[in-house]
């Protein structure tokens, strides 16, 4: 009796190309719309983790102020850091791979006629280390330059590029807030940041020489830290903690007036955020998948009242009630699986082109593809079962005269 | 006057004291009004009467598509009132065939998928399907318009499809619901012929309302319904 349903739905579907593509049609958008939204969603997902991973996932970053505590913090209070309390952390906590002291402040940086608005970030070669950032060409610094405070300076990419166009930056002068600098590195392209910034842009010197011979204080805004592999970065977080709350003299009841920051912290939020997001969209392409359902039990409906002397004269050539129901269901079924299968390879192909369009790796998520698969064949069974049942209930004589 | 079994033994169709009442209170309809009819197997009937006067009506209880309201309604000894919808389906699909006035074909269907109807609702594999379904064509003189859809086809030759779809079961009783209201004379004839042709060669029993004279020349009994009740029934000389 299935195989007999199966021979006449399709039979049906053959007969009536225009109708039942559009309400394949429904189910097609449904489809693709669910693939395409959580394919480039988990694309985006995995493009942003890697990005944040890049940053370094063993690093914490330690700034003065409460950070993410919201108002009421006390960041403008919050005494900044000296480089003694980097020097602290190198020396009295265990596990670390490299600790960087760094002190920022935006400049004009000018070269010939070319000039260019950069930050320049007063450091030590341990936040090359730290930041997992090697030099494309050139060299580091020097123990000289660094203890000396010399006017020495390695460029982002940016800023090399600004500068110098095509030419060789390596021992070029360059003049930062009206002091010159030699340049001696220029340092690998890490591109943009997860936030879009360009991480490019910037100029590293000495931290004595910016302690020197522009800020005029010895103030370190932000201290990097990177971990050594296979140490515990919650431990090191709490040391480093307790090491400078103590340095800081915070007595018990108080709050830590700085703030360390695990990029862990970070990867598992945006991540998150990212993940919900996904899920935001791909619930809003369900709904489409839903109306696409509700399409073909329209047109399911339509059918039954244009079919109805159809079904009266198959009623009267001796079909049962359950075989007519088998017919239509088997038909939906059929309609809403094949739009199914056209909606998940539309979808591949165009998840395909988009994540190449995007730049976000294209994640081929096979339970995805199995669930709306799933989900359209039960769309038909559902939608297409009520219109099934009216025509199956039909009075055959009532039918038969139907016009 | 009184038509008078042929054969022995039980007659085909049994019709004892059936009414069929439409509507309630006021807007009720008396379509039939208790009639009595016998038909034997192998006979050829035709049903006349004014429109309303219940000869369709009556018709379409004989197809088992209704159940009398009073009465019963004995067809092969099987008392149809007391079957479901599912079983009367099945007793279609075995021994009923029915041609309409307006062939109801299948639209953008086949001829031979017309045909093939019935055959797939019994179950045959298509082998067989195919085979006979060719074969009823051929006695419909319809070789060669196999694969014409019914739109491609004339009155006529829809009619003829629609007999071949009635007859490629072999049914013991076919009904025919005014097989040549739509016809011209030359087409109607050719459709009479066809119809008295298979009572005669394959022994099926046809039941047949219409309305004209000519076309009920042809039946070996005539039968005269008039507001619900039978007026008239003779057996005839047939051409």
């Amino acid at each position: 009796m299935l195989w007999n349903a199966i021979l006449l739905a399709l039979r049906e579907i053959r007969r009536n190309i225009m109708r039942s593509s559009l309400t394949a049609l429904g189910i097609i958008i449904g489809v693709a719309a669910v693939i395409i939204m959580v394919t480039l969603g988990s694309g985006a997902t995995a493009k942003v983790t890697k990005q944040i991973s890049s940053l370094g996932s063993n690093m914490l970053l330690i700034r003065p102020g409460q950070g993410m505590h919201g108002p009421g913090g006390r960041q403008s209070t919050a005494s900044a850091f000296k480089v003694e309390d980097a020097e602290a952390i190198a020396r009295d906590i265990s596990g670390l791979e490299a600790v960087a002291p760094s002190a920022t402040q935006s400049m004009q940086a000018i070269y010939g006629n070319e000039n260019w608005s950069t930050t320049a970030v007063g450091t030590t070669n341990a936040y090359l280390e730290v930041r997992d950032w090697p030099i494309e060409k050139g060299r580091r610094f020097s123990k000289s330059e660094l203890h000396g405070g010399k006017a020495v300076c390695i460029l982002g990419s940016t800023v090399g590029n600004k500068l110098f166009g095509g030419q060789d930056p390596l021992n070029a002068t360059i003049r930062l807030k009206k002091l010159s600098f030699r340049v001696i590195g220029l340092l690998k392209t890490k591109g943009q940041s997860t936030f879009g910034t360009d991480r490019d842009d910037i100029a590293l010197i000495p931290l004595r020489t910016l302690h020197r011979r522009i800020t005029g204080n010895t103030n370190v805004s932000v201290i990097y830290v990177s971990v050594l592999d296979g140490v515990s970065i919650e431990m090191a977080k709490k040391d480093i903690e307790r090491l400078m709350r103590e340095r800081r003299h915070i007595s018990q009841r108080e709050d830590d007036d700085f703030n360390v920051m695990d990029m862990r912290e970070i990867v598992k939020i945006l991540s998150g955020t990212t993940r919900v997001l996904t899920g935001l969209l791909g619930a809003v392409a369900a709904v489409s998948l839903l109306v696409g359902g509700i399409g073909i039990m329209n047109i399911m409906l339509v059918s039954v009242t244009e079919r109805t002397r159809e079904i009266g004269i198959r009623l009267a050539l001796g079909a049962l009630e359950r075989e007519v129901l088998l017919q239509f269901l088997v038909e939906a079924v059929v309609l809403s699986s094949l739009g199914g299968i056209i909606g998940i390879m539309f979808a591949l192909t165009t998840s395909l082109v988009l994540s190449k369009v995007l730049l976000v790796p294209f994640i081929f998520n096979i339970g995805i593809v199995f669930i709306s698969f799933i989900f359209s064949v039960a769309v038909g069974i559902i939608f297409g079962y009520f219109p099934a049942r009216k025509a199956a209930r039909l009075d055959p004589i009532e039918a038969l005269r139907h016009e | 006057m009184k038509a008078i079994s042929k054969i022995s033994g039980r007659p085909l169709i049994e019709i004892k004291d059936v009414s069929k009442v439409y509507g309630q209170g006021q807007a009720v309809m008396h379509a039939l009004r208790g009639i009595n009819l016998q038909i034997t197997n192998g006979d050829f009937v035709a049903v006349m009467g004014p429109s309303g006067s219940g000869k369709s009506t009556c018709l379409n209880i004989l197809g088992c598509l209704d159940t009398p309201t009073l009465g019963t309604y004995l067809f092969m000894g099987i008392d149809v009132g007391k079957l479901t919808r599912n079983q009367r389906a099945l007793l279609r699909r075995h021994y009923l065939g029915f041609v309409f006035q307006n062939y109801n074909l299948l639209k953008r269907t086949s001829s031979i998928e017309n045909v093939e109807l019935p055959l797939i609702y019994r179950g045959l594999p298509a082998a067989e399907r195919h085979a006979y379904s060719l074969n009823a064509l051929k006695a419909v003189g319809l070789k060669g318009w196999e694969h014409h859809t019914a739109g491609e086809l004339s009155g006529g030759q829809q009619q003829r499809v629609a007999i071949a779809r009635a007859i490629v079961t072999e049914p013991t009783v076919l009904l025919a619901d005014e097989p040549t209201g739509n016809l011209d004379s030359e087409r109607s004839r050719e459709t009479i012929e066809l119809l008295a042709r298979f009572n005669r060669d394959k022994g099926i029993t046809i039941v047949m309302v219409t309305h004209e004279t000519d076309m009920a020349s042809y039946a070996k009994r005539s039968i005269n319904f008039i507001d619900g009740l039978i007026v008239n029934d003779k057996l005839q000389e047939t051409s």
